[in-house]
C-alpha cells in the first residue's frame, strides 16, 4: 500500500488540472499577447482562470496577479509593498512563524535600511494580538501574517488582526501568506481588511510554477520583474498559460467541494490523532484538533529522529515530512518549532503529516499499524 | 584561429626504459577514452617519441582542452597550426602569417625552436631558425631575437607537413590510469574520500569504490551523493565500479553486543574487512582511505593502528598528512567540494557515542568483537550476497 501523507509539500494534480495544462501545451498554446486568434485563445484561459480566482475570492478580476508561484507572490508583496510605500513610513512587522519565502525577503528589507518587529507566538504557534497591537505605530507601513502554518497547522486570526492592523497604523498593507490556507478556507480578502493575499497552485492540486497575489485596487506595490509590460506591467513575463490554466481549474474543483474536502481532512487527521494518541511517548503539536488547520498534523515520536523515522516509513510506502520539506534539505533547526519554545531534542523528534481529500481511512490505519510494528524497533537503537 | 592537432607532452613516462611503450599506449588510450565523449571525431596518433591529437574540421576547441585536463600523465598541451610543405619561402610565409593571427600585439624577444622530424629536409634545423627568425624581424618591429631567454618560443616542427605553436597549456601531470594496477576507495560522502581516490588515481591507479549505506539511518538521497561523487571522481580516474554494500544490520548488531563507545572503531574495522574482502574478489592491490591524523577520534594513531589491524592489503591513505584546509582546496580542484558538503547522515554518525575511545587498545577491542562470534558471519555473508554493483562511466 502507499499513503502519500506529504500534501503540505505538494499535492498530485487533478486529472483535469492535467487535461487543460495538455490542452494549453499542444492545442492552444498562443501567447496571450499575441495579436493573432492563437493569442486570443490563450488568452481566455487566463482570464477565465482570473474569473474563477475573483469568484472565489469575491474581489475583482483586475486584482488577481498571476505569479509563478507562492515564493514570488510573497517576495512581491513584501519588497513591492514595502519600496512602493516607503514615504508612508519605515516599519514592518511579520511573526516568528512565518516561511522562509516571507522571513528572507524581510531580513532583506531590514538590510535595506527598513525597521523590522517580529512578533512572538505562544506555544500553538499563534500569534499574539497584544503584542502585534503594541508593535504597530503610525509609520507601520506592512504587516505580514500567514494565515496557516505550514509546518504545525496553527490558524492565526486574521480577521482581527487586519482589525487591529487597520485602527492603529491605518496607513500599512496587511499582507497574508495564505498558501496553507487557501483551498481549506473560505477566504474574503475585502471583508476580512486583507491587502495581499499569496496563494500557489501545487498545493490544492494544481501545477507546480504557478500562484497568484491578490492586490487589493487601492494598495500600492512596485513591480519587480520587468520588460514586456504584461499583466498591466504588474509583472512581465509570458503569460504561464498552462500553470495558470490548471491553477483555475484545480480552485474551482477544491471550492466547489470546500465543505465535504475540509470535513474529509479534519476526519482524516481526527482518526490518525487519536491511533497516536493510544502510542507512548508520541505528542501532539499546535492546536486542538478542531482548532487547527485540517490537513496538518504536528507530530513528535520522542527518541526517534524524525529523520530516521521518514526513511524507515518510506521504506513501506509512506511518505511524511520531517519538519517542513523546503528546510529539510538544511540542517538547521525549525525556527517554527523554536518559536513555539520546543526543547532542540523534541524538534529533532519532530514530523509532518499532511493530509488531502485524496487520502482514506485505511491509509490511515496502514500507518497506524506500520508506526506500532517499528517505533520500538527503532526506540531500541537511538543514539545515547 | 583555428587549431589542426594538439602536440601532447608527458615528462615522467618518457623515462622509464623499456616501460615506455606500456605507458605511452595507456595515455593514448586514457586520451581517446576522454575524447570520446567531446563532439566530433578524434584521432589520438603516437609519432616519433610525441603524441598527437588530430582535431576534425569542426569541433569545440575548450570542450577538447577540458577533456584533456582530466587525462593524467599529460604535462603540456599545445594547441598546433598545420600547414602545407610548400618549400622554406612559404613556410617563412605561413609563420609570419600565424604570429599576425595568433598574437598580433606581443611585443617582446622570441626564439624560433626547429626540429626536423622528416630528415629528409634539405635545410638543417639551425639554418630553418635562422630563416624564420629573420624573416620575422623584417615583418614586426617590435620583436627581437633572445635564443637564451626568449619571451616567447616558436616551435617549428617539420613532418610530412609543417606544425607551429606557441602556446602551452599545463597538464594535470600524474600517470596515465591503467598502469599502475587496481585499488578499492573506501567512499563516504565526505570532503577527504573522493580526495584520497583522486589523488591515488593520479598516479595511475583504476579506482573501484566501496560504500557502506544503512537504510533507514542513512537516506537514499546520501547514496545517491555518494554516485554523484563518484561520477565527479571518474572524470579524472575513467570509470568506477562501485560497490553498495548494506551495512544496517551489522551495525545494529555492533550496537546491541559491544560497549558504545567502542562502536565507531569495531564498526570502522568491519569496513575494513568488508572492502577487503570485496578488493580481493575484484584482483584490487590495495585499499585508500580518505584519513588524516588526528582530524576525529577515530584517526588517532591509535585508532588508524587499531582499523589497520584487520587488513592485510596495503591501505593507502593519500591525505594522512594533510590538513583540512588542504583536502578542501584539492576537492575545490577537482570539483567535489559543493556535493561533499551536502548535509546528509552518513552511516559513521549516526551512532556515535557522546565519548568516543580516542585511545583504543587492540587487546581490549578483539576481546569485545568476540562478543559478535554468534552471528557476525552469518550477517557478513548476507551483507557480500547483498551488494548492489553500480557502474560509474
Amino acid at each position: 500500500m502507499e499513503a502519500y501523507f506529504d500534501n503540505c509539500a505538494t499535492t498530485r494534480c487533478y486529472p483535469e488540472v492535467v487535461q487543460i495544462v495538455t490542452k494549453t501545451m499542444v492545442e492552444d498554446y498562443g501567447n496571450p499577447s499575441a495579436m493573432h486568434l492563437k493569442g486570443v485563445e490563450g488568452e481566455n484561459y487566463v482570464k477565465n482562470s482570473a474569473k474563477i480566482l475573483a469568484g472565489i475570492l469575491k474581489v475583482t478580476e483586475k486584482e488577481i496577479l498571476f505569479t509563478s508561484g507562492g515564493t514570488e507572490s510573497n517576495n512581491l508583496a513584501l519588497i513591492g509593498g514595502a519600496i512602493a510605500n516607503k514615504r508612508a513610513g519605515n516599519h514592518i512587522i511579520t511573526t516568528a512563524v512565518e516561511h522562509a519565502a516571507v522571513s528572507e525577503p524581510v531580513h532583506r528589507l531590514e538590510e535595506m535600511g527598513f525597521e523590522v518587529t517580529i512578533l512572538p507566538v505562544d506555544h500553538r504557534g499563534v500569534v499574539s494580538v497584544e503584542a502585534l497591537q503594541d508593535a504597530l505605530r503610525q509609520d507601520t507601513i506592512l504587516v505580514s501574517v500567514m494565515y496557516v502554518n505550514n509546518e504545525i497547522g496553527s490558524v492565526m486570526p486574521i480577521e482581527t488582526i487586519a482589525k487591529t492592523v487597520h485602527e492603529k497604523a491605518p496607513k500599512a498593507l496587511f499582507h497574508v501568506d495564505a498558501i496553507q490556507g487557501f483551498g481549506k478556507y473560505a477566504i474574503y480578502p475585502k471583508r476580512q481588511g486583507i491587502d495581499l493575499l499569496s496563494v500557489s497552485a501545487h498545493k490544492i492540486h494544481g501545477p507546480k510554477g504557478v500562484g497568484f497575489l491578490y492586490i487589493n485596487a487601492n494598495a500600492k506595490v512596485q513591480p519587480q520583474i520587468l520588460g514586456g509590460g504584461q499583466q498591466a506591467g504588474m509583472r512581465s513575463g509570458t503569460d504561464n498559460v498552462p500553470g495558470i490554466a490548471g491553477l483555475g481549474v484545480a480552485a474551482k474543483k477544491m471550492y466547489d467541494h470546500l465543505e465535504e474536502n475540509v470535513a474529509k481532512m479534519y476526519a482524516l487527521k481526527a482518526h490518525m490523532a487519536k491511533g497516536l494518541s493510544e502510542l507512548q511517548d508520541v505528542v501532539i503539536n499546535g492546536m486542538g484538533i478542531e482548532e487547527g488547520a485540517p490537513q496538518i498534523l504536528s507530530v513528535s515520536f520522542l527518541g526517534i529522529r524524525s529523520e530516521v523515522l521518514l526513511h524507515t516509513l518510506e521504506d513501506r510506502g509512506i511518505y511524511i515530512s520531517a519538519g517542513s520539506a523546503c528546510s529539510s534539505h538544511k540542517r538547521k533547526a525549525s525556527s517554527t518549532l523554536t518559536a513555539i519554545g520546543m526543547e532542540p531534542a523534541q524538534i529533532e523528534c519532530t514530523v509532518r503529516i499532511s493530509f488531502s481529500e485524496e487520502n482514506t481511512m485505511e491509509e490511515v490505519d496502514y500507518c497506524l499499524q506500520i508506526l506500532r510494528e517499528v517505533l520500538p524497533i527503532l526506540r531500541r537503537y537511538a543514539r545515547r | 584561429m583555428v587549431f589542426h592537432a594538439f602536440l601532447i607532452k608527458y615528462a615522467e613516462i618518457a623515462i622509464k626504459g623499456k616501460n615506455r611503450y606500456m605507458f605511452e599506449d595507456a595515455l593514448v588510450k586514457q586520451m581517446q577514452i576522454a575524447l570520446s565523449k567531446v563532439e566530433g571525431e578524434f584521432t589520438v596518433k603516437k609519432e616519433q617519441g610525441r603524441v598527437y591529437v588530430f582535431c576534425p574540421e569542426v569541433y569545440d576547441f575548450d570542450d577538447t582542452v577540458e577533456a584533456l585536463l582530466r587525462v593524467f600523465g599529460i604535462v603540456e598541451i599545445c594547441p598546433v597550426v598545420i600547414y602545407k610543405d610548400n618549400g622554406l619561402e612559404q613556410t617563412k610565409k605561413d609563420v609570419v602569417e600565424y604570429m599576425r593571427n595568433r598574437h598580433p600585439e606581443f611585443k617582446g624577444s622570441i626564439k624560433v625552436y626547429t626540429r626536423r622530424a622528416k630528415k629528409s629536409y634539405p635545410i638543417n634545423s639551425m639554418e630553418v631558425s635562422a630563416q624564420i627568425g629573420e624573416a620575422l624581424l623584417n615583418e614586426f618591429e617590435n620583436l627581437s631575437v633572445d635564443v637564451h631567454n626568449p619571451d616567447m618560443t616558436i616551435s617549428v616542427e617539420i613532418r610530412d607537413k609543417i606544425y607551429v605553436y606557441t602556446d602551452k597549456i599545463k597538464g594535470p601531470g600524474g600517470m596515465p590510469i591503467g598502469t599502475n594496477g587496481k585499488a578499492m576507495l573506501l567512499l563516504s560522502g565526505g570532503i577527504d574520500s573522493p580526495v584520497a581516490g583522486y589523488l591515488i588515481s593520479k598516479r595511475g591507479v583504476k579506482l573501484e569504490a566501496v560504500y557502506f549505506h544503512a537504510p533507514p539511518y542513512t537516506s537514499e538521497r546520501a547514496k545517491q551523493k555518494v554516485v554523484d561523487l563518484a561520477k565527479l571522481v571518474a572524470k579524472y580516474s575513467g570509470p568506477i565500479r562501485l560497490h553498495v554494500v548494506n551495512f544496517t544490520d551489522i551495525q545494529l548488531y555492533i550496537y546491541d553486543q559491544c560497549p558504545h563507545e567502542e562502536l565507531t572503531i569495531i564498526m570502522r574495522r568491519y569496513m575494513m574487512r568488508i572492502a577487503e574482502h570485496i578488493a580481493r574478489e575484484d584482483k584490487c592491490l590495495g585499499l585508500i582511505t580518505g584519513e588524516s591524523i588526528g582530524q576525529v577520534a577515530s584517526q588517532t594513531l591509535q585508532s588508524l593502528a587499531a582499523t589497520n589491524d584487520v587488513c592485510t592489503l596495503p591501505v593507502y591513505r593519500p591525505v594522512i598528512g594533510f590538513d583540512k584546509q588542504e583536502i578542501v582546496e584539492i576537492s575545490k580542484k577537482i570539483d567535489t567540494f559543493e556535493t561533499s558538503i551536502q548535509p546528509f547522515e552518513d552511516c559513521c554518525t549516526i551512532f556515535v557515542a557522546k565519548h568516543p575511545v580516542t585511545k583504543p587498545n587492540l587487546k581490549v577491542i578483539r576481546r569485545s568483537e568476540e562478543k559478535l562470534n554468534e552471528k557476525i558471519d552469518e550477517l557478513l555473508e548476507t551483507a557480500y550476497k547483498t551488494i548492489e554493483v553500480i557502474d560509474i562511466d
